[in-house]
């Protein structure tokens, strides 16, 4: 898989919050196999300068950095996260949230694309966290990105894919453009069926880092997306609406007490 | 002066970024800031004056989804 010109192995992307403790989220991003992972920018306190650890521990993991503007609401405060992050974590990758409401952490496509053409305009490689909506997402490619990251379910709902219909038009309509499912994977079979579809990736925090053994959880994911990958490459059956005889017909023995007469 | 640091009324002495974040602890850390909502680069932190009331963010790594 190719992301803005970087060659990846594994097709699952990890968030790195939420998880019981930092072993635990070094564990669970080895046993995942994934080689991106998310992480934010958040207000250092005065006074514990030096205290926080999470750097030095994402960077050793040796994966690659996708900061996100997770929070914002606005098109102007995720610009200035954006470039904030950029310095930080000396990538021009940034995971693009605008969220336009509160309760369900919906994206604000608007704001979205609004923020897109800036920071894409700045040199930025942009992953937007959009809807399944067509017109917003080539909008978003208009705007100079080169990835979508369609929602499946609200963040953090675990409800897997809500519209897998339109997901399906969604790749069906972008053939070439690299598409990730982020946001409301719950389980692995709805990874699963993500990469059935043909999406390229799945993005996924919570349903790791809340599961009961989140390093088993993490390589459970790993697993399914690369079953799920594999299927879609080897193309599924088509359904039917009768069932067909699997086993071969012809040959049958006549087992009937009378026979055929 | 008083600055708002972090959401954070605070006095400080320095008068610029670079100086404010060398008095109020802030080592060599991984660190972005912003002066009222504006992204400044750390390059620019010595030549940024702080006034009065002004809004500073200092902001690191944290775990994300």
């Amino acid at each position: 898989m190719r992301l803005y010109d970087v060659d990846l192995g594994s097709r699952l992307l990890l968030g790195t919050a939420q998880y019981p403790s930092p072993q635990v989220l070094t564990d669970a991003i080895a046993a995942s196999g994934c080689e991106v992972i998310t992480v934010s920018l958040r207000r250092e306190s005065v006074g514990v300068a030096g205290t926080n650890g999470f750097w030095p521990l994402v960077q050793a993991t040796g994966a690659r950095i996708l900061p996100n503007t997770a929070g914002c609401h606005s098109a102007q405060e995720a610009v200035t996260t954006a470039r904030m992050a950029r310095e930080v974590f000396g990538t021009d990758w940034i995971k693009l949230e605008v969220i336009g409401n509160a309760d369900t952490l919906q994206p604000d496509p608007f704001a979205l694309v609004e923020a897109a053409r800036i920071l894409c305009a700045e040199g930025f490689e942009v992953f937007p966290y959009t809807t399944e909506d067509l017109i917003v997402a080539e909008r978003l490619l208009d705007a100079g990105c080169r990835v979508l990251m369609p929602w499946g379910a609200p963040i953090g709902s675990g409800r897997g894919l809500r519209q897998p219909d339109a997901l399906a038009s969604m790749r069906g309509y972008f053939p070439d453009v690299p598409l990730i499912v982020d946001a409301g994977i719950g389980a692995p079979s709805q990874a699963a069926q993500a990469m059935e579809l043909g999406f390229d990736a799945v993005l996924l925090n919570t349903a790791v880092a809340r599961a009961g053994d989140p390093v088993a959880m993490a390589r459970a994911f790993g697993q399914a997306v690369a079953a799920g990958r594999l299927a879609h490459e080897a193309g599924l059956m088509p359904p039917r609406d009768m069932a067909v005889p699997s086993t071969p017909v012809l040959g049958m023995a006549d087992l009937r007490p009378g026979g055929l007469a | 002066m008083r600055i708002d640091l972090n959401g954070a009324a605070t006095e400080i002495v320095a008068r610029t970024l670079a100086d404010a974040l060398a008095e109020l602890g802030y080592g060599g850390n991984a660190l972005a800031t912003a002066l009222n909502g504006q992204f400044v680069p750390a390059a620019l932190r010595a030549d940024t004056p702080l006034r009065d009331g002004d809004r500073v963010e200092v902001l690191a790594p944290m775990q994300g989804g």
